[in-house]
């Protein structure tokens, strides 16, 4: 049986320096990487032959305005079927420099949860076969899921705000 | 057992061996009992749509026997669920591919108003792109109402006047949509 | 075809021996909109012929930006935006919400009411792989078994009814529970169920299981080893199909799954054949969990002890104080939940359904994300189909059973 701590000190001793912030919330292992080693680190604990963390359960973004330099938060949630246990890694991006290496080479199918990162953040996933939007209209011009812009259609004419209590 | 209800004969002169009546009367009779429905579904609505189609809301009682998935050979346009920003000009492209006569139901609050989805993404109700003739409320809408829908429409079918489509009020509400 | 080579230019093959036959690819648009398609999502196919080449995917057809509704909105008012994803089952969307949130809180649910949500979940499972098994067989032409399917689907809403009021969009169940308790119709309607559901269910594979047409139609069609469906995140029936048995009610158990005894059904080659029959076994394990559930039912509260998350009962808000001003900073929407982030998962119709919420203190989510399995399993088609015709490429994406709903959130 795996536990959290048995993992954490392992990581922290093999990518020392570069994995921090280490917690437990709600009983799940979560800590935080620099965007250079997040391909090693999964590819680590993809190919470690105890852990056997090789399931990718989903990638998705944050926007937390107020924390200068370190807008964008990308988290991947990963799970060992084998040892039936779970992980939470997180990276800290800021707003000017909104880049991460893509996943997908290592599981295919962080293609399309990358895109979707992508489409709702802005977030450029580096070496994505086809980064493009995937949800919303190509078209637009905007990442909606950022703190900043509005849910409701920003053209409508027929909801009177008032009305809904905007 | 109940005696069977026929349905009545429109108004017309009848004699030995023939029954005249006006043809506006007589094609809308036919159209209104066999209207072939294009089950546009999209999402929840969609379910309840098979509902209606299957055994216990049985929609084949109505003349909805055959859903054409062909917008040529369909009347009826049945719009249920949500249609996004994405998915208008696929609907107004159905819409324009339809032979005259045509009618269109918006099934469910998302296509009559947008629903609860008041965001972005999601198009305000599918009036703002092709001309709709009932709707029909609810979240989705018990298969008894959407029935209900289909039988207004069967009264539009029934009193429709032959001459309708050509109508400078009907060209206009078309020019309005940008629909030749 | 060993004399057809690739010409560099896009689309064009030519046979070696007669370079000036150029033959083009087709390219046919199995659009938003197609009879066969249950939801809207488009392929585009290049096909030699019959035979398709390859394809590519566009969705979105329907996104409804749940994830930012989901930041506007107090905990117990995104219950409605879970059921609208795949909305063939929502009873478990709604109840691994709820799991989420009382995970988030802290709050512990009382055994009766953990029983009550199995039964509606296993029902909810039920009514979403009729829905699959039908929709394979009409995609196949056979279009009568669907429709004895479709009369259980009916009384399984009438259950839904007695217990919440709604057919399909159900916002079933309550922050700590359920709403109201199993109410003596409920109970004997469920009683009725278990007992009439096993003939028609038999009579259904009958038509299909053994059938000449369905297994030539079927076996070898759109098989899927389990590695890459590992690597391609599959996860539910569709990865039990290929020969893992992973399943989110055993391996971390939820809402009292460990009390019930049930087997999970696995295939061999991860084809169409044995996802239809993986689907068709889980009825009848869902069945047994329904009735283990249904005569051990405990007594007790249907609701937990939890004031400040679950409305108090009508007669104690007209006559206490504290129940009131309960009642009241729920419904104006004054009571917070702590900040902090949580991930829990639950095995929906179609795999691991996981909700990642994370709170920062006020009384809507800071960020809520779906994991959907659709979505993430719906990337391997393109591969699943190259090389076959298009009739298998619709049947494969029937046994996928893809819901658009679930697909764009």
């Amino acid at each position: 049986m795996l536990t959290n701590k048995e993992v954490a000190e392992h990581i922290a001793e093999k990518f020392e320096g570069k994995v921090g912030d280490f917690e437990q919330p709600y009983g799940l292992l979560t800590f935080y990487t620099l965007r250079e080693n997040i391909i090693p680190l999964l590819q680590y604990l993809k190919e470690h032959p105890t852990y056997k963390i090789d399931f990718l359960t989903d990638i998705t973004g944050v926007h937390y305005p107020e924390n200068t330099g370190k807008e964008f938060v990308v988290v991947y949630h990963l799970h060992s079927l084998i040892n039936n246990f779970r992980v939470r890694i997180k990276v800290a991006l800021s707003k000017d420099d909104l880049h991460i290496p893509t996943a997908s080479e290592l599981y295919p199918c962080a293609n399309w949860m990358e895109r979707e990162t992508y489409d709702f953040f802005g977030i450029i996933f580096d070496g994505h076969p086809n980064l493009i939007r995937i949800l919303n209209i190509e078209e637009m011009d905007y990442f909606p899921m950022r703190k900043e812009y509005p849910l409701e259609d920003a053209t409508r004419r027929d909801k009177i705000d008032a009305l809904f209590g905007r | 057992m109940k005696p069977v209800k026929m349905v009545e004969a429109p108004a017309g002169h009848s004699g030995a061996g023939f029954f005249a009546t006006s043809f506006d009367q007589v094609i809308g009779l036919a159209r209104s009992y066999s209207l072939w429905p294009l089950p546009f579904a999209t999402s929840c609505c969609g379910i309840e749509f098979m509902a209606t189609m299957g055994a216990h809301y049985d929609i084949s009682r109505f003349g909805s026997e055959r859903p054409s998935f062909s917008p040529r050979q369909a009347d009826l346009l049945l719009v249920m669920g949500t249609i996004a920003k994405k998915m208008g000009p696929v609907l107004k492209q159905v819409y324009i591919q339809m032979a005259e006569p045509r009618w269109v139901i918006a099934v469910g609050a998302c296509a009559s108003s947008g629903g609860i989805f008041d965001t972005y993404s999601v198009l305000q109700g599918i009036d703002r792109i092709i001309p709709v003739d009932v709707y029909v409320p609810g979240c989705p809408p018990r298969p008894e109402q959407i029935l209900d829908g289909l039988m207004q429409v069967q009264e539009l079918a029934k009193n429709e006047s032959l001459r309708r489509r050509n109508t400078p009020e009907y060209q206009e509400l078309l020019a309005s949509y940008n629909i030749q | 075809m060993s004399d057809i080579e690739l010409l560099p230019k896009q689309g064009q093959v030519a046979k070696k021996s007669q370079p000036e036959l150029v033959e083009e690819l087709t390219t046919l648009n199995l659009g938003p909109t197609h009879p066969a398609t249950h939801g809207i999502f488009q392929n585009i196919l290049q096909m030699d012929g019959e035979k398709i080449i390859s394809s590519e995917q566009t969705i979105g057809y329907i996104h409804r930006a749940f994830e930012k509704i989901a930041e506007r909105r107090p905990f117990y008012q995104i219950t409605t935006l879970t059921d609208r994803m795949n909305y063939c089952s929502s009873p478990i969307n709604n109840f691994g919400w709820h799991m989420t949130v009382e995970k988030l809180l802290g709050i512990e649910v009382p055994k009766r009411a953990q029983y009550i949500r199995v039964i509606m979940m296993e029902l909810a499972r039920i009514a979403d792989h009729i829905v699959c098994n039908g929709i394979l067989g009409v995609d196949t032409g056979a279009f009568s078994g669907f429709l004895y399917l479709m009369q259980k689907r009916e009384e399984i809403y009438e259950i839904y009814e007695e217990m919440c009021g709604a057919r399909l969009t159900t916002n079933m169940g309550r922050i700590g529970g359920m709403e109201r308790d199993l109410s003596s119709t409920a109970i004997k309607k469920i009683h009725e169920f278990i007992k009439t559901f096993p003939p028609v269910l038999k009579e259904f594979e009958e038509l299909f299981n053994r059938n000449r047409i369905f297994m030539d139609r079927t076996i070898n069609v759109g098989a899927i080893s389990a590695e890459k469906a590992l690597a391609y995140g599959f996860t539910g029936p569709n990865l039990r199909a290929a020969g893992v048995d992973y399943d989110v009610r055993v391996m971390n158990p939820y809402s009292s799954y460990e009390d019930f005894e049930f087997d999970i059904p696995i295939g061999q080659h991860g084809d169409t054949y044995d996802r239809y029959m993986v689907r068709g076994e889980e009825m009848w394990q869902s069945l047994r969990i329904i009735e283990q559930a249904i005569n051990n039912l405990p007594e007790g509260p249907y609701y937990a002890d939890a004031p400040e998350y679950y409305l108090p009962p009508k007669d104690d808000v007209y006559s206490k104080m504290e129940a009131l001003i309960y009642h009241f900073k729920i419904v104006m929407g004054e009571i917070d939940a702590p900040a902090g982030e949580v991930y829990h998962s639950v095995e929906g119709g179609n795999g691991e359904l996981g909700f990642y919420l994370i709170s920062d203190g006020g009384r809507a989510p800071y960020r809520l994300h779906f994991r959907r399995p659709c979505f993430i399993y719906y990337q391997a088609f393109p591969e699943m189909i190259k090389g076959l015709t298009i009739s298998d490429a619709i049947i494969i994406m029937s046994s996928l059973n893809v819901i658009a709903g679930e697909l764009d959130a």
